[in-house]
């Protein structure tokens, strides 16, 4: 307020006609969003967005978003972003919020504004594309959020424990392992061995396409584990092609049992604790 | 640009016996609880907080550790720093390498906390003292 | 002070952590336990961490060395109970226990304590020698 008599530019133009600036935005704001929020909502938002606005705004018309002052505005900003990713907006649902506010600028320059004004718009409309940017940007990190949470609950259901026999518990292994994988992998596996009380457990990978160094060292973690709780791990399902880059990799299994086949391992496991499977004969074929 | 860490609460524990190592696992414990932790990162981040104050207590000749909720955007995590003003580290490589041990440990002190956590930071200068800071992140 | 309690039941010792551990007491534990093998002549330790939800290196240790001690007086240790969050955390701190057996709980534990120890007499038993397993505890 102290230099109004100099500084004519859009900074003035926007702190005098406050009301009038939000009842504009609003109002070219609800054209794109109509039906997706309230109209209450979206006044409360631009109203809070043009007071964070107003209050980083300093003398002059020339402002980066960076500016330590529109630190208020930069959280309100990527709130308002991340409400909307989540909600379901999309990303230019999101920003037309704030490019709206340009089209409620040359409204309020048509009005009130004079030469000094115009010659500014270029600063002001500079500023808001970066917000709108920004506002993106901090979208695009939301959206990538949700997308990670959908994977990590697509983990959950792709790993199925399943019991073969009483003591004896399987995991089949689709898909690559990664390190994020595994570790949900793990988790899981040694939940059902303590919960079922089972001492075997077979791990299959004949869905898992390749094995390299570092699925390798996660299955031995696996493994490790297992034995820390007083269960042993069979791994079963090992292709010829996996057999070949294993060996070709140097990698050692160490004294961990491995078996081609599912059934072979079960085998195993069945007695190593204890049962034996006897074909009758003379029953079958008849 | 980047976005600050923003610490959300936090405690700090004077280690001077025994007793306060078990006090800054069960603050350690408490916190990644509140900041949500899985069960896992859990157990990571307070076997790796009872080995650096196990450190602070054993080779720093006591300390302190501040344990914290910190934020970094929509992530949480807890964050535990120690620091003694003992005789600091020599030789840091040797001290970050699996087996080394200068006391009575495994050696996996150092080197096995830095594996249990997302951040890992030392800074040690010898004759003043040594901070260890580490940082648990929720996935 | 405090220190952990240890049962006998047989010539098994029954030892069960239940509270979060202090370095001292742990070391308590470890010199207790090597006493209680000796004065009992008991053939298998039977640890239960079940209510422990962290084991760091120095916990890990304790347990190796309770494992070589009894080992040494011909007794076998079984540790059972692991926690799963605290296995994985084991395995990435890079401890293996290496020399430790497991076992998934107590009932299991005490199988394999139980099936060791036929083993180890029938070694032992040759008819030539007489009988050989009458094990007679010194006087409380």
């Amino acid at each position: 307020m102290a230099d109004a008599a100099v500084d004519k530019g859009w900074a003035t133009l926007l702190r005098r006609n406050g009301d009038e600036v939000v009842a504009r935005w609003s109002e070219a704001a609800a054209q794109s969003l109509e039906g997706r929020m309230t109209r209450a909502e979206l006044e409360r938002d631009v109203r809070e967005m043009y007071d964070a606005l107003v209050a980083g705004v300093g003398e002059g018309d020339r402002h980066t978003l960076a500016d330590a002052s529109f630190a208020e505005l930069r959280a309100l900003l990527a709130d308002v972003s991340h409400t909307r990713a989540r909600q379901g907006f999309s990303s230019t649902e999101t920003a037309v919020g704030v490019f709206a506010l340009k089209e409620a600028m040359l409204g309020v320059l048509e009005e009130h504004g004079d030469l000094a004004a115009y010659r500014s718009f270029a600063d002001f409309s500079r500023l808001i594309d970066e917000l709108g940017l920004y506002m993106l940007e901090v979208y695009a990190q939301a959206r990538e959020a949700v997308i990670g949470e959908q994977a990590d609950a697509l983990l959950e259901l792709s790993t199925p424990v399943v019991k073969l026999w009483d003591g004896i518990i399987s995991l089949p292994l689709v898909g690559t392992l990664d390190s994020a994988r595994t570790q949900v992998v793990m988790e899981k596996l040694l939940q059902a061995l303590v919960d079922t009380g089972s001492e075997h457990a077979i791990i299959d990978i004949t869905g898992v396409p390749a094995v390299d160094t570092q699925v390798a060292q996660h299955l031995l973690k696996t493994v490790q584990a297992a034995r820390l709780l007083g269960a042993e791990c069979i791994i079963s399902g090992i292709r010829p092609q996996i057999a070949q880059t294993v060996v070709a990799l140097g990698i050692e299994f160490g004294d961990i049992s491995t078996k081609a086949s599912l059934s072979e391992a079960l085998l195993a496991a069945l007695r190593k604790q204890g049962t034996d499977v006897v074909r009758r004969t003379g029953r079958r074929d008849r | 640009m980047p976005t600050p860490v923003v610490v959300e609460s936090g405690e700090i524990h004077e280690i001077h016996t025994d007793a306060d190592v078990v006090r800054v696992r069960q603050a350690a414990r408490t916190l990644a609880l509140s900041a949500k932790l899985s069960l896992v990162d859990q157990t990571k981040l307070v076997t790796a907080a009872s080995e650096l104050a196990r450190n602070t207590l054993v080779y720093g000749g006591g300390g302190r550790a501040t344990v914290e909720v910190v934020r970094l955007g929509p992530r949480r995590g807890v964050r535990a720093v120690f620091v003694d003003e003992g005789p600091g580290i020599p030789d840091l490589d040797l001290a970050l390498t699996d087996g080394w041990t200068s006391g009575s440990g495994m050696g996996l002190g150092l080197s096995g906390a830095r594996r249990l956590v997302d951040e890992f930071e030392v800074s040690t200068d010898v004759g003043t003292g040594t901070t260890v800071s580490v940082v648990k992140w929720t996935r | 002070m405090d220190r952990v309690p240890i049962l006998k039941i047989g010539d098994i010792l029954l030892v069960s952590i239940q509270v979060d551990l202090q370095d001292h007491i742990a070391l308590a534990l470890q010199e207790d336990l090597g006493d209680k093998i000796v004065a009992t002549s008991a053939r298998g330790v039977l640890i239960d961490i079940s209510a422990l939800e962290i084991v760091d290196s120095f916990i890990g240790r304790m347990l190796s060395t309770i494992a070589s001690i009894s080992r040494v007086l011909d007794a076998e240790t079984v540790v059972v109970g692991m926690r799963p969050a605290v296995a994985i955390t084991l395995v990435e701190l890079g401890l293996s226990l290496g020399g430790v057996r497991t076992a998934l709980d107590v009932d299991r534990g005490m199988a394999m304590l139980a099936a060791s120890t036929e083993v180890r007499d029938d070694e032992l038993e040759p008819d030539e020698h007489g009988a050989i397993d009458t094990v007679s505890a010194p006087g409380d």
